[in-house]
């Protein structure tokens, strides 16, 4: 395999200078041989290569939806090196067997590293613990249990949750939905257009109520909590006050509540049909400034790919859920780096270094660095286009950018040495 | 007019030239022909996904009635269960041959989606908690011809007031008589106990009210809506005792009202419940009125969408 | 626009008694006579006549409107067209019906008058009565009551306006240039 010199690159906005890859690490730059492949980074910033901690892959189960293959290709695009693949599948990732699977997938398929996230219970339905440790030891190495789509909604079950991930050092993340305020019917934030659209009401309280629950637990027990798709104020508010009681919770948000507003579902479109649902804005200014003061930790694009039959019904009875991996970068660029809220080292922990070591990925959110793997990510702060969501690498379609005009930065991507995405090719 | 599905797509000239349609249209009823070839060789389907037979009898009879040629089709099963999507569902239809859609469906928007995929005029027969236009329609129509006993040549509803009272958060029947009425320069007070008012109650043109007897010496129009037992089992109040004692309109209710007031409901009616016998069937009652002004409205609009030209 | 009067408020009121005078001739009296106006001023015109036949016989004919809006055979060619009241003062089966208008052109409102009646009943006979005849007929229809014949060109509008609608009485001829106009 030749070396590949990326040159001129602004490293994290640190300053210029080359980096040269060589069997799948940094090495010293004055190193470069005759036979070299050159890749020019003038006027792009490198960055270490983006991790999401909330993908959904789809596969096994829905591959008309998704597969790894187009999944992380599009995590690819989107300047990711990492993705940690959510355990809602067909079977659902409750064994050791089917985390190895989706690992062997990852392994096989993968334009990214591919993390299996484990359930919490078995089968998803909160009851019952599915079996953590099988999974931790397993070849999957899983780290974070998740029972994403459905809330752990027993305390008990939740505490005996947190309790023995600590053995592994695990991690549970929270979808947080009290499903007695907030039930499945549920679809548009509680508000002045749930009630005039007469649609089911999701209030942020139903969100909040359940963190402010599970902080709690997670002090009493000593164990590390994750907040899944923090979405309102009331949330902000509790996660704050846990971390100045040095309550060990992280937590993420995803790209569209960092923009997108309920107006958004004024038309009964369900490409804005999302969980949590799309708030107003004055939430969305809050986890605005919760992900600028580090409140919370991390961008996690709960990328969301539906088969368009599975998205064209009335709004009530269609999916839940949202492409983000190709638009993540571009979001919160827009949002956070344009308005000078945050600056490039901000946005590569909040993208990369934290994330990765959230879910205790070793190779991932290193520093750029001789030495360290190269994952990497070369990105155009100054490109901007119309997103067109028939250009994707996902077999989704459901891309609540269609027609908006965004940075369009991602460049190239390099995962362990190699470019999984290049732009132009 | 290309749709009908919100109350709020219709000014007051609009109402107004409905309305004095569906006069016109009232006297069919009593002809020897019932029949106007007005929308002859139209196509009209119902594309019902829960069933109703009223509303959709009063659909039928009021193409056929204007020498449309309707059909019914009960699309219950074709829901998410099946596996066909709504979109499918309404192209399938369409792509028949179609002119008007009038849809009913569980789910609040429906129309509104289908509108968007469709060229045929769509009309909403009542989308799940969010809006039944045709119905607000014939409850003011009904209200009109109550007031022009006294008031021959009214138009407007200035200076009325209207109490609606029952499960305002899960009825499109209240939304849309919210927005029709208040289009007409009525003033709507609504009143339910706080569990069935919708959120944000304070970003809507009414009034709202948790005592009924406070509100009731002052309305000139009780509408009363029907509540569902089934919304005792989600708790929004304790038993059917109490909400009745509390917003039912009872006997001594029925005394209260303001002299000339006059009684609505939408039906069908929970006897005992909502409304009691006394109220259902008193004079100044104007549930059959109601009934009866269903197809004259309901004609009048299949004209104004399909009446002319395309 | 270029206009000329053609009858002015005397000769109408003369037009409207000769009328009421042939229409009670040729009926030999008022008995089972319904006078039907097509709105809007066919209904002025009946009730008019209706007060010459008063005075001459007596006799009170009734007087109804039949709104033809809704048997058009043009209606799918223009937006939603507002419809007129229709009100029938007796029962129209076995009645001599005389159906009046203001204006006679091609006949296609009579003929929907025509369709119109029969949705309301079985008249013993059907007579059409109309203040101006301007010849060019599309159909087979004929008017048994004229006021005044006028020969016209497609080209030209024939305008009346009468005191209870217009505020005055005048029957005149227009020359708007436009050779379709949608006639009676």
């Amino acid at each position: 395999m030749t070396d590949l010199l990326i040159r001129g690159a602004d490293l994290i906005g640190r300053g210029r200078s080359d980096l040269l890859i060589r069997n799948g690490r940094f090495v010293d730059p004055a190193d470069a041989g005759g036979d070299v492949e050159q890749l020019d980074a003038d006027g792009l910033v490198a960055l270490p290569g983006l991790v999401d901690l909330h993908t959904h892959l789809r596969e096994p189960g829905r591959e008309d939806a998704e597969t790894v293959d187009s999944g992380t290709l599009a995590a690819a695009r989107g300047g990711f090196t990492a993705v940690l693949a959510m355990a809602n599948t067909t079977p659902v990732t409750d064994t050791a067997e089917a985390a190895e699977h989706v690992a062997a997938l990852g392994a096989r398929d993968g334009h990214a590293q591919v993390v299996p996230v484990g359930a919490v219970s078995k089968g998803l339905d909160g009851v019952e613990l599915a079996e953590l440790g099988l999974m931790s030891r397993s070849r999957a190495g899983v780290r974070m249990f998740s029972d994403d789509g459905h809330c752990v909604s027993d305390a008990r079950l939740m505490r005996r949750a947190l309790e023995y991930v600590r053995a592994f050092d695990g991690v549970i993340a929270q979808h947080a939905q009290d499903p007695q305020l907030a039930g499945p019917a549920a679809c548009c934030h509680e508000g002045e257009i749930s009630g005039k659209l007469g649609l089911p009401g999701w209030p942020g309280a139903a969100e909040a109520s359940v963190v402010a629950r599970d902080v709690q637990i997670a002090e009493l027990t000593r164990s590390r909590l994750h907040i899944c798709h923090v979405s309102c104020a009331e949330t902000v508010d509790v996660i704050r006050w846990a971390k100045q009681r040095d309550i060990n919770v992280t937590a993420e948000v995803a790209p569209h509540h960092l923009m997108l507003t309920t107006t958004e579902v004024l038309g009964y479109d369900p490409t804005y049909k999302v969980n949590p649902p799309l708030r107003p804005n004055e939430h969305v200014e809050a986890v605005q400034e919760a992900l600028a003061d580090g409140t919370i930790d991390a961008v996690a694009t709960d990328h969301a790919p539906h088969a368009r039959h599975d998205k064209e019904h009335a709004f009530a009875e269609a999916a839940f859920g949202m492409l983000g991996l190709e638009t993540a970068l571009a979001v919160v660029m827009e949002t956070m780096i344009n308005s000078g809220v945050l600056s490039w080292p901000e946005l590569a922990k909040r993208m990369s270094i934290t994330p990765a070591h959230i879910a205790r990925l070793a190779d991932q959110g290193r520093p750029l660095a001789e030495g360290e793997p190269a994952n990497v990510v070369l990105v155009d702060p100054a490109a901007r286009a119309v997103v067109d969501r028939a250009v994707s690498a996902s077999l989704s379609r459901n891309n609540p950018w269609h027609g908006r005009e965004l940075p369009d930065a991602v460049v190239a991507t390099i995962w362990a040495g190699q470019v999984t995405y290049q732009k132009g090719q | 007019m290309r749709h009908l599905l919100s109350a709020a797509d219709l000014d007051r000239t609009q109402i107004t030239e409905i309305f004095d349609l569906a006069e016109e249209m009232s006297l069919v009823q009593g002809r020897p022909v019932k029949k106007l070839p007005a929308l002859r060789g139209r196509t009209v389907v119902n594309l019902f996904f829960e069933d109703s037979t009223r509303t959709r009898s009063s659909f039928e009879i009021a193409g056929k009635w204007l020498s449309a040629d309707v059909i019914n089709i009960s699309a219950k099963g074709s829901s998410v269960s099946k596996g066909e999507s709504l979109r499918d569902t309404v192209l399938t239809v369409a792509a028949m041959g179609v002119d008007a859609l009038v849809i009913r469906h569980p789910a609040s928007g429906a129309p509104w989606q289908a509108s968007r995929w469709i060229d045929a005029h769509v009309l909403n027969a009542g989308d799940g908690t969010h809006e039944h236009p045709t119905q607000a329609l014939l409850d003011a129509f009904t209200i009109r011809r109550h007031l022009r006993r006294s008031t021959p040549d009214l138009m407007s509803f200035d200076g009325q007031t209207v109490a609606i009272v029952g499960d305002i958060t899960h009825s499109r029947v209240a939304r849309s008589n919210v927005l029709l009425l208040t289009t007409l320069g009525a003033r709507v007070i609504l009143v339910a106990p706080p569990t069935l008012l919708p959120p944000a109650i304070d970003s809507w043109p009414v009034l709202t009210c948790t005592d009924f007897d406070e509100v009731l010496p002052h309305a000139d129009i009780v509408m009363m809506l029907r509540v569902q037992r089934e919304r005792m089992s989600g708790g929004y109040f304790p038993t059917p005792r109490e909400y009745t004692m509390s917003y039912g309109l009872t006997r001594p209710r029925l005394e209260a009202m303001k002299p000339g007031a006059a009684i609505c409901h939408p039906g069908p009616m929970n006897r005992g419940l909502e409304i009691s016998a006394d109220a259902a069937d008193a004079a100044n009652s104007l549930i059959l009125d109601q009934v009866a002004a269903g197809v004259s409205v309901r004609m009048s609009v299949l004209f104004e969408l399909l009446g002319g030209a395309e | 626009m270029d206009s000329r009067v053609i009858l002015d408020a005397d000769q109408i009121a003369r037009a409207c008694a000769r009328m009421a005078h042939q229409i009670l001739e040729a009926n030999r009296g008022a008995e089972n006579l319904v006078l039907m106006g097509i709105p809007t001023r066919g209904v002025a015109l009946a009730h008019r006549l209706a007060t010459v036949m008063d005075e001459v016989e007596g006799a009170r004919v009734p007087v109804g409107a039949l709104d033809v809006t809704m048997y058009r055979d043009d209606l799918r060619r223009q937006p939603t067209r507002a419809v007129g009241h229709t009100h029938l003062p007796v029962d129209v089966d076995g009645s001599t019906v005389v159906l009046i208008d203001d204006v006679l052109y091609s006949g296609r409102t009579v003929r929907a008058a025509l369709d119109a009646l029969g949705d309301l009943g079985r008249p013993r006979a059907v007579q059409l009565a109309v203040l101006v005849d301007r010849g060019h007929r599309e159909l087979p229809i004929h008017a048994d009551h004229v006021g005044k014949f006028i020969p016209t060109r497609t080209g030209e509008h024939v305008s009346v306006r009468l005191a209870e609608i217009d505020g005055i009485d005048q029957v005149s001829i227009e020359q708007s240039g436009d050779p379709v106009r949608g006639g009676t």
